[in-house]
């Protein structure tokens, strides 16, 4: 009853019988006025561009030659889909890119998380800010620290697994972590563990609200830690599992950074690294083809959101809604 | 029974107890090799440029000492010398009975700091340092084998060098005014439409909050090229502006993120105030926005951060304008430049990331709780 009262109260007032209807209006007009600037700020920086950008990809303009504007129709988009191999497998390099570091960073993400969540664990916050910390590092810079430590002469890893481990790792002959394109994935996938603090943050929020009843419960009817993992804690966390994934998703369509300032996107090595934020950069920025560029960004767009689609679709099969019957 | 019981408990006690030393162990391991990274870059950027360059350099750092001598400069090497029965040879001896000077080992031989003077290949004269009078050593054997004598030099000047080298206060001048600038602009202008949308009737409001959730997972690339065209053609590009005036028309996160907030405040204020006469702006102002405070902090925060550490807008709209680079633009071209000395590029590095650092470390607790107000509360 409540509810129903609270929806269609104004400010809490008890609902009159005959709608105020003048200052029902004076409310909206003032809640018009408070969402201008965004009302304005869509238009401008997201609704006009976003059809513009259609507009584009139907031209051909590149920006050393502005006068030259030519519609070319469906030109741009038969190049990415036929002509351009380049786009197709740039594509391909950013899902199998994904298929190693979203797992990898999601289950780093949740053992950092049920680490610091565990009881047994003494000093956890200040372990968890120092888990934190390294997300505070510009992108740049961590990517510039881990270039040096990866590096296969003079960096710790090698060095480290070499003396430790007693394998040859260092020198021409060892691992070569960002020269070799078998190797270059899981290079970026260990980079990207510096940013886990987020994600830690987040799961370890969704762990400490599971009730401890289900725990209590499971350990009475004799569960042990691996069953009480993937039967109570898992499930329970899976929405913040699925809010993860949907932000590593759209992240990973526009993952530039650590290419661009490692090899200046030139795709090194052997293209692997072309991803395909890095060749819509390519063909925007240094290329200045924005026409074509922008038929690309409408394809990063598109494939977005179908992945979006298909993961909220996917939901119902693995997330778990506390709220939701059975 | 009763003396079972306690036995039970105290074992219960002794493995906690156990587990906790593991675990807490097991958790300090996984946070030193998960820094590990850092404590590289720290001590990389402390090191000579010449130990960088040197095979067979210590990792921590330290210079390779040399020997003033006649006015001319020494390397200074590790000599091991012992007799054949791997013996040290007190200094002083005579230069014949020498043997190869690998037979010492870790213990077995004395070294010598000597420094080199005259180099053969199967021999060489020394003269040693701490008594330069008694003239020129003659020792048999390759002197490539032996090692520098290395000890620990930190190069503190290195900072200096990077700061002045990457033109260190104009970045941060530009990148503080940029990260300043919007934050303000943006948490201000996302409060009032995050009040807007908690408070308000507003037709379609659900169609309309639906559509600022879905900015937040827009890819930038999409609404970019446009926008640069726009940009370029009323001269925008090579200045500021496109990065700032943006921030004045609020945001998707932050809007959320108040609005999130701002639905968790009793009404009861407002009502009052009101009932006293306040208009809607005047409410928001002076009722609202004091009870928000952590929030306001928290956007502020999560903006400020994601300023200092943008990339791909500055990269993009300021190319070609290296007085107006912002710092991680600006570390991307000086790392362009000076890639082989990876002391600078990982003084440099720090540089960037000790203000974010130090920010991060006194507002953690607002920061963190922040970040699960968005991220569970979905």
């Amino acid at each position: 009853m409540t509810t129903a009262i609270g929806r269609k109260t104004i400010l809490g007032f008890p609902r009159q019988r005959k709608p105020n209807s003048s200052l029902l209006r004076y409310r909206q007009k003032w809640g018009w006025i408070f969402i201008t600037p965004w009302l304005i700020g869509f238009s401008l920086f997201y609704f006009l561009p976003m059809v513009a950008s259609f507009g584009f990809s139907l031209v051909s303009f590149n920006l050393a030659t502005p006068d030259q504007i030519e519609f070319v129709g469906a030109d741009n988009w038969r190049r990415a889909f036929v002509d351009d191999p380049e786009v197709l497998a740039s594509f391909i390099k950013t899902f199998r890119f994904s298929a190693i570091t979203l797992p990898a960073g999601m289950i780093f993400a949740i053992f950092v998380a049920l680490l610091m969540n565990s009881k047994h664990v003494h000093g956890k916050i200040f372990m968890r800010t120092l888990f934190y910390a390294p997300v505070m590092i510009p992108g740049v810079a961590a990517t510039l620290i881990w270039s040096g430590v990866l590096n296969e002469q003079t960096g710790w890893v090698n060095m480290l697994l070499q003396n430790i481990f007693g394998i040859q790792a260092v020198g021409v002959e060892g691992i070569r972590w960002l020269q070799n394109p078998q190797l270059i994935y899981y290079t970026y996938t260990l980079m990207g563990f510096w940013g886990v603090g987020n994600a830690m943050i987040i799961i370890l929020a969704g762990l400490q609200g599971v009730p401890t009843e289900l725990y209590e419960a499971a350990e009475i009817d004799g569960a042990n830690y691996w069953q009480r993992l993937f039967k109570i804690t898992l499930p329970m966390i899976s929405p913040v599992i699925f809010y993860n994934l949907i932000i590593g998703v759209i992240g990973l369509m526009q993952y530039f950074l650590v290419p661009y300032v490692l090899n200046g996107g030139d795709g090194s090595p052997q293209g692997a690294t072309r991803f395909i934020a890095v060749w819509f950069y390519k063909q925007s920025f240094a290329f200045f083809n924005m026409g074509y560029g922008a038929t690309i960004a409408w394809m990063i767009f598109l494939v977005g959101i179908a992945l979006t689609i298909a993961l909220f679709g996917s939901a119902r099969y693995w997330v778990y809604y506390s709220g939701s019957e059975d | 029974m009763v003396n079972k019981l306690n036995e039970l408990r105290s074992s219960k006690k002794v493995r906690e107890g156990f587990n906790g030393f593991a675990l807490t162990s097991f958790g300090i391991l996984v946070v030193a090799i998960f820094l590990m990274p850092l404590v590289y870059g720290i001590v990389t950027s402390l090191k000579t440029d010449n130990q960088i360059t040197t095979l067979g350099a210590p990792w921590w750092p330290a210079s390779a000492r040399t020997f003033e001598y006649d006015g001319r400069t020494y390397d200074i090497f590790r000599v091991v010398e012992c007799d054949a029965d791997d013996n040290p040879i007190p200094w002083g001896h005579d230069a014949d009975s020498l043997t190869t000077p690998d037979c010492g080992g870790l213990f077995g031989g004395a070294v010598y700091n000597w420094a080199l003077v005259n180099r053969q290949r199967e021999s060489a004269e020394f003269i040693d340092p701490d008594n330069p009078e008694a003239g020129l050593i003659t020792w048999q054997g390759r002197w490539r084998t032996l090692e520098r004598d290395w000890v620990f030099d930190a190069q503190w000047s290195n900072y200096l060098k990077a700061w002045d080298t990457i033109k260190f206060p104009r970045l941060l001048a530009n990148t503080l005014v940029y990260a300043l600038i919007t934050t303000v602009a943006v948490v201000g202008s996302s409060a009032l439409v995050a009040y807007g949308f908690a408070r308000y009737p507003i037709p379609y409001k659900n169609v309309l909050f639906m559509i600022v959730i879905a900015t937040i997972i827009l890819p930038g690339a999409v609404t970019l090229i446009p926008q640069y065209a726009v940009f370029n053609q009323i001269g925008w590009v090579g200045t500021w502006l496109p990065l700032i005036v943006p921030a004045f028309f609020a945001n998707g996160y932050n809007i959320f993120l108040l609005r999130q907030f701002f639905m968790s405040i009793p009404k009861e204020m407002e009502e009052a105030a009101m009932i006293d006469g306040a208009g809607p702006m005047r409410t928001f102002v002076s009722v609202i926005l004091p009870q928000s405070v952590p929030a306001l902090v928290a956007a502020s925060l999560f903006h400020f951060f994601f300023a200092w550490n943008h990339f791909f807008e500055p990269l993009v709209y300021l190319a070609g304008s290296p007085d107006k680079y912002p710092i991680t633009v600006g570390l991307t071209a000086f790392n362009n430049l000076y890639s082989q000395q990876t002391n600078l590029i990982q003084a440099a590095s720090l540089i960037s990331a000790i203000i974010p650092l130090i920010v991060f470390f006194f507002a953690q607790r607002v920061f963190l709780q922040g970040i699960v107000f968005t991220g569970v509360d979905k």
